[in-house]
C-alpha cells in the first residue's frame, strides 16, 4: 500500500497542471479536492460577510434607542445575515468544503462518483449566491422578511423577495446534486474490502446528510416556487385573502428547514467523531452506534418540523405529537456524545489545537442541544418563541456546534490539504479568546429570552440594557479570536515534509498519503483489510 | 449484485402490461359515476397506487433489479407518508 | 450486495449501475417535489371539500382519460425500446422512441387545448374572474394550473432527453453493450407518466 510517503512523491494537486493553466485549471477542475477549496474558500468569504453584518446588528443593539441604523435597515440585515451565513456558508458546511475534499480518500476513491456534476454543483452554488447578491443591491433593496420569508408578509413586502427566492432555489440545486452525487460514490466507489461498516465515521456522517440534502430539499424549492408566483401572478397558494393558508406555508418550510439544521450538523460531528478518535489514539467506542445514530437522526430529523411552529396556530393534536418526536430525535445525538466521551475515557490524549476545538465544540453543543430541550417542550417554548432565547440556542447548536467543527476540521485536516502546518501556540489562543468571545456574545441571549426581549426587533426597554450590552462586547472578543485564528492560517511555517504527512498520528487512509495529496489521491487503490481506526504497524 | 441485463422482458410482457394500465383506467374513470361518497377518493387513489406499482415495478424494472432499489423506493415513499401524515395531525384536529 | 459488486469505477469506467443509482435518486427528489405538491391539495381540498367537488367537474373527463392512455402507451413504447435495444435491434429502438415523442407531442397538444378552454373563459391565475369566485375555486385551479403547467415542463424536459437518447443511438453511442443512458431516459419518462397517474384522478375524476 502507500505505506511509505516520504520516499515516493508525485506532483501534488495542487501544482498539478493538466489541460487548463492557473486559473482555468482551478476553475475548469472537476477534481474533487480542487472543488473542495473553492466551496471552502467561497463559504469563508461569505461567512466572514456574514460576521460583519451579525457586528454591525450587534452594535446597533448596544444600547436602547437607534444607534447607527434605522429599523428597515436592521430588518434587511438580520435577513441578509440570516440567509448568507445559513445558504452560504453552513448548509454547504463541512460536507461540500471538507466532504468533497476526504470522502474519496477515505473511501479509497479516486474521485466522486460524478465529477463534472460535482463542478456543476459549485458553479450552481456561486450562481445561487451572485442572484441573492443582486437581490441585495437593485430594486427595492433586500428582503425584510427574516430568512423564513413566512407568508403572508413575505407576499405583500416590496422588498426583493422574488429574486431571493429565486437565488435560494438555484442553491439548493447545489446541495441536491451533492447530495445525489455523495451517495452514488459510497455506495460504488469504495475500495475492495471496505464494506459498509469499515467506512470511517465521517462518511457515515456524509451519507445521511447527502440523503436529507436530497429529499427535503425539494420541498423548500417547490414552495419558494409558490411563493414567487403568489407574488407575481396572485396564484393565491399561502395568501389568506384567497383562500391560502399561510400556516401551510410554514409546515412546507420547515419541512425541509428542519432537516436543513441536521444537514448542518450531522458533517461537523461525524468530522468531531474523527478528531475525537485520533488524538484520543485508540479505536473509537462503539463504532456502530455512532453510524446507526447517524441515520437515526437523519431519519427521525423528518419528523419535528413542527416545533418551529408551536405558537402558530396548529392543533393542539399536532403541538404535543411534534413535542414528543422532537424529544425522541435528542436521543441518537446523545449516544454520539456519550461515545466521544467513552472513546476520551482510556484514550491516551494528545492535546492539539485540533482537540482543543473539538473539546470547544462538545462544551457549546452540549448547552445549545439541552436548551434544545426548553424549546422542544410546548409549555416553555410558548414563553420563549421568538425572543432572544431561541437566537441564542440556534447559535450556540449552529455557530457553536457546525462553525466551530468546521474550524476544528479545517486545523485538523490543514496538513493535508496544503502541506503546512500553522502555529499551534497562535491557534489555542486564537481559539481561547474565540471562545470567551463566543459565550459573552450569545450567553446573556438566553437570559434577554427568558426576561422576555423578542428577536428581530432592532430595538428594546431599558430593562434589557445590561446584558445587551455585555453581548456586543462580547461579539468584538469573538472577532478578535476569529481575525487571529484566520490571520494564523493564513501564514503557515514551511515544515519538514514528515512533520505533515501525519502529524497526529491518524489513522483513517488519507493520513497514509503524501500531503498534500497527488491528483489521483491513489497510485494504487488500496485493499482494505482492517477497520478504519485499527493501528496497522507498517 | 446481478446485473439487470439478465433480465429482458419481452415485447409481449410490455403490451400486457400497458393492457392492465388501461382495464384500471377504465375502472377508475367508471366508479367515479358510482355514488361511493367519501369511498369514491379512497377507490381513486387506491387505484392510481396500483397502476403506479405497476410501472414502478415492471416498465421502471423494480421487479428484476437488485433488491436495493426496491428498499431504497420503499424508503423514499415511507418518509412521505409520514410526511402527509404528521400534517394532517394539524389539519385534522384544528 | 456491495462487496462483490463494487467496482472501483473512476469517471474513466464504465458503470451502468451508478448511473442508474444517479437517476433514481434524482426520480426522488422529483417525488417529494410533486409530493409537496399534493400535500397542498390534499390539504386544501380538505378544507373546500364541496368547492373542489364542483369545481372537478369543470374540467373534460374524456380529455384526461385520452392523455392519460397515451402517456400509458408512451411509457410502454419506451418501455420496448429498450427491449429493441437489449435484442440489438437499432431499427426498432428508434421507431420506438419516436411514437414515444410523437404521443408526448399529442399530450402537449391537448394540454394546450385545455388551458386554452379555460383561458378563454377567464379562468387562470390572478384573473379578475377566478378571484371573484371562492376561495375553494381559486384553489382548485391556482392548483389545477400550476401542477399541470409544472407537469408540463417534465414533459418538455423528458422529450428533450429522448432527443438526445435518438440522436445517440442513431451515432451508436448507445449500442446493445452499452446502452444506460436510454435506460435511464426511459425511467424519467416513467415518472413523468407516475406524475399523471395520480394527477388525472385528483384533478378529473373526484366527483
Amino acid at each position: 500500500m502507500n505505506g511509505n510517503t516520504s520516499t515516493h512523491r508525485l506532483p501534488s494537486f495542487l501544482e498539478y497542471q493538466g489541460k487548463y493553466k492557473g486559473l482555468a485549471g482551478w476553475l475548469l477542475s472537476t477534481d474533487h479536492k480542487r472543488i473542495a477549496l473553492l466551496y471552502l474558500y467561497s463559504q469563508l468569504f461569505f461567512f466572514l460577510a456574514g460576521v460583519v453584518m451579525g457586528i454591525l446588528m450587534k452594535l446597533e443593539l448596544i444600547a436602547p434607542g437607534q444607534q447607527i441604523m434605522s429599523p428597515s435597515t436592521y430588518n434587511a440585515l438580520f435577513t441578509v445575515h440570516g440567509l448568507t451565513m445559513i445558504f452560504l456558508f453552513i448548509i454547504p458546511g463541512l460536507a461540500a468544503s471538507f466532504g468533497n475534499f476526504f470522502l474519496p480518500i477515505l473511501i479509497g476513491a479516486k474521485d466522486v462518483a460524478f465529477p463534472k456534476l460535482n463542478l456543476l454543483s459549485w458553479y450552481l452554488f456561486i450562481a445561487g449566491a451572485v442572484i441573492i447578491l443582486f437581490a441585495m443591491f437593485t430594486g427595492d433593496g433586500p428582503p425584510d422578511t427574516g430568512w423564513t420569508f413566512y407568508a403572508p408578509y413575505s407576499l405583500r413586502t416590496n422588498t426583493n423577495v422574488v429574486l431571493s427566492v429565486l437565488g435560494a432555489f438555484v442553491l439548493g440545486f447545489s446541495s441536491i446534486l451533492t447530495g445525489l452525487n455523495f451517495i452514488v460514490t459510497i455506495h460504488r466507489m469504495r475500495a475492495p474490502g471496505m464494506d459498509f461498516f469499515k467506512m470511517p465515521l465521517f462518511i457515515w456522517s456524509m451519507y445521511g446528510t447527502a440523503w436529507i440534502q436530497l429529499l427535503a430539499t425539494p420541498v423548500v424549492g417547490i414552495t419558494l416556487v409558490m411563493v414567487i408566483f403568489d407574488r407575481v401572478m396572485g396564484i393565491g397558494f399561502f395568501d389568506p385573502a384567497k383562500g391560502g393558508d399561510p400556516i401551510l406555508y410554514q409546515h412546507l418550510f420547515w419541512i425541509y428547514s428542519h432537516p436543513a439544521v441536521y444537514i448542518m450538523i450531522l458533517p461537523a460531528m461525524g468530522a468531531i467523531t474523527e478528531i475525537i478518535t485520533t488524538f484520543s489514539n485508540r479505536v473509537v467506542f462503539g463504532y456502530k452506534a455512532i453510524a446507526m445514530s447517524s441515520l437515526a437522526i437523519a431519519f427521525v430529523g423528518y419528523l419535528v418540523w413542527g416545533h418551529h411552529m408551536f405558537t402558530s396556530g396548529m392543533s393542539e393534536t399536532a403541538r404535543w405529537v411534534f413535542s414528543l418526536l422532537t424529544f425522541l430525535v435528542a436521543i441518537p445525538s446523545a449516544i454520539k456524545v456519550f461515545n466521544w466521551s467513552a472513546t476520551l475515557y482510556k484514550g491516551s490524549i494528545d492535546l492539539q489545537p485540533p482537540f482543543w476545538w473539538a473539546m470547544a465544540f462538545v462544551f457549546v453543543f452540549m448547552i445549545g442541544g439541552l436548551t434544545g430541550l426548553v424549546l422542544g417542550s410546548v409549555a416553555t417554548d410558548v414563553h420563549v418563541h421568538d425572543t432572544m432565547f431561541v437566537v441564542a440556542h440556534f447559535h450556540y447548536i449552529v455557530f457553536g456546534g457546525a462553525g466551530l467543527a468546521f474550524f476544528a476540521a479545517l486545523h485538523y485536516w490543514y496538513p493535508k490539504m496544503w502541506g503546512k502546518m500553522y502555529n499551534k501556540k497562535v491557534a489555542n489562543i486564537g481559539l481561547l479568546i474565540l471562545f470567551i468571545g463566543f459565550n459573552t456574545l450569545y450567553f446573556p441571549m438566553f437570559i434577554l429570552g427568558i426576561m422576555g426581549m423578542p428577536r428581530r426587533y432592532y430595538d428594546y426597554l431599558p430593562e434589557f440594557a445590561t446584558p445587551n450590552l455585555i453581548s456586543t462586547i462580547g461579539s468584538w472578543i469573538l472577532a478578535l479570536g476569529l481575525i487571529i485564528v484566520i490571520v494564523n492560517l493564513l501564514r503557515p511555517k514551511k515544515v519538514p515534509q514528515e512533520e505533515v504527512d501525519n502529524p497526529w498520528n491518524g489513522r483513517t487512509l488519507e493520513w497514509k498519503m503524501q500531503s498534500p495529496p497527488s491528483l489521483e489521491n491513489f497510485e494504487e487503490i488500496p485493499v482494505v483489510e482492517h477497520g478504519p481506526y485499527d493501528l496497522i504497524k507498517d | 449484485m446481478s446485473e439487470n441485463n439478465t433480465h429482458i422482458s419481452s415485447y409481449g410482457s410490455h403490451i400486457f402490461v400497458l393492457m392492465c394500465l388501461i382495464t384500471l383506467t377504465f375502472i377508475t374513470v367508471a366508479i367515479t359515476s358510482v355514488q361511493l361518497g367519501a369511498f369514491n377518493t379512497t377507490a381513486a387513489m387506491l387505484i392510481a397506487s396500483t397502476k403506479a406499482a405497476i410501472v414502478l415495478l415492471y416498465f421502471m424494472h423494480l421487479k428484476f433489479d437488485d433488491k436495493i432499489f426496491r428498499f431504497m423506493v420503499t424508503l423514499v415513499l415511507a418518509i412521505y407518508a409520514v410526511v402527509i401524515v404528521i400534517t394532517f395531525f394539524d389539519y385534522l384536529y384544528r | 450486495m456491495e462487496h462483490n459488486a463494487t467496482i472501483h469505477a473512476t469517471h474513466d469506467h464504465y458503470d451502468p449501475i451508478a448511473s442508474k443509482l444517479g437517476m433514481w435518486l434524482f426520480i426522488f427528489t422529483e417525488i417529494l417535489l410533486f409530493g409537496a405538491l399534493f400535500i397542498v391539495y390534499s390539504v386544501y381540498r380538505y378544507r373546500h371539500p364541496v368547492e373542489f367537488h364542483l369545481a372537478n367537474q369543470e374540467l373534460n373527463v374524456t380529455i384526461g382519460f385520452i392523455n392519460t392512455v397515451i402517456l400509458l402507451i408512451s411509457s410502454a413504447t419506451v418501455a420496448m425500446s429498450i427491449t429493441a435495444m437489449q435484442k440489438g435491434d437499432k431499427k426498432m429502438t428508434i421507431i420506438f422512441l419516436v411514437i414515444t415523442l410523437l404521443l408526448a407531442f399529442v399530450f402537449l397538444v391537448n394540454k394546450y387545448f385545455e388551458w386554452g378552454a379555460k383561458i378563454h373563459h377567464g379562468i387562470y391565475p390572478g384573473s379578475e374572474f377566478l378571484l371573484s369566485l371562492s376561495h375553494g375555486d381559486i384553489l382548485f385551479f391556482g392548483l389545477y394550473f400550476f401542477m399541470t403547467g409544472l407537469h408540463a415542463v417534465h414533459i418538455i424536459v423528458g422529450m428533450a432527453l429522448l432527443i438526445w437518447v435518438l440522436v445517440r443511438v442513431k451515432q451508436d453511442r448507445i449500442n446493445k453493450d452499452k446502452y444506460a443512458f436510454l435506460e435511464n431516459g426511459g425511467l424519467y419518462w416513467h415518472l413523468v407518466d407516475l406524475i399523471w397517474i395520480f394527477l388525472f384522478p385528483l384533478f378529473y375524476l373526484i366527483h
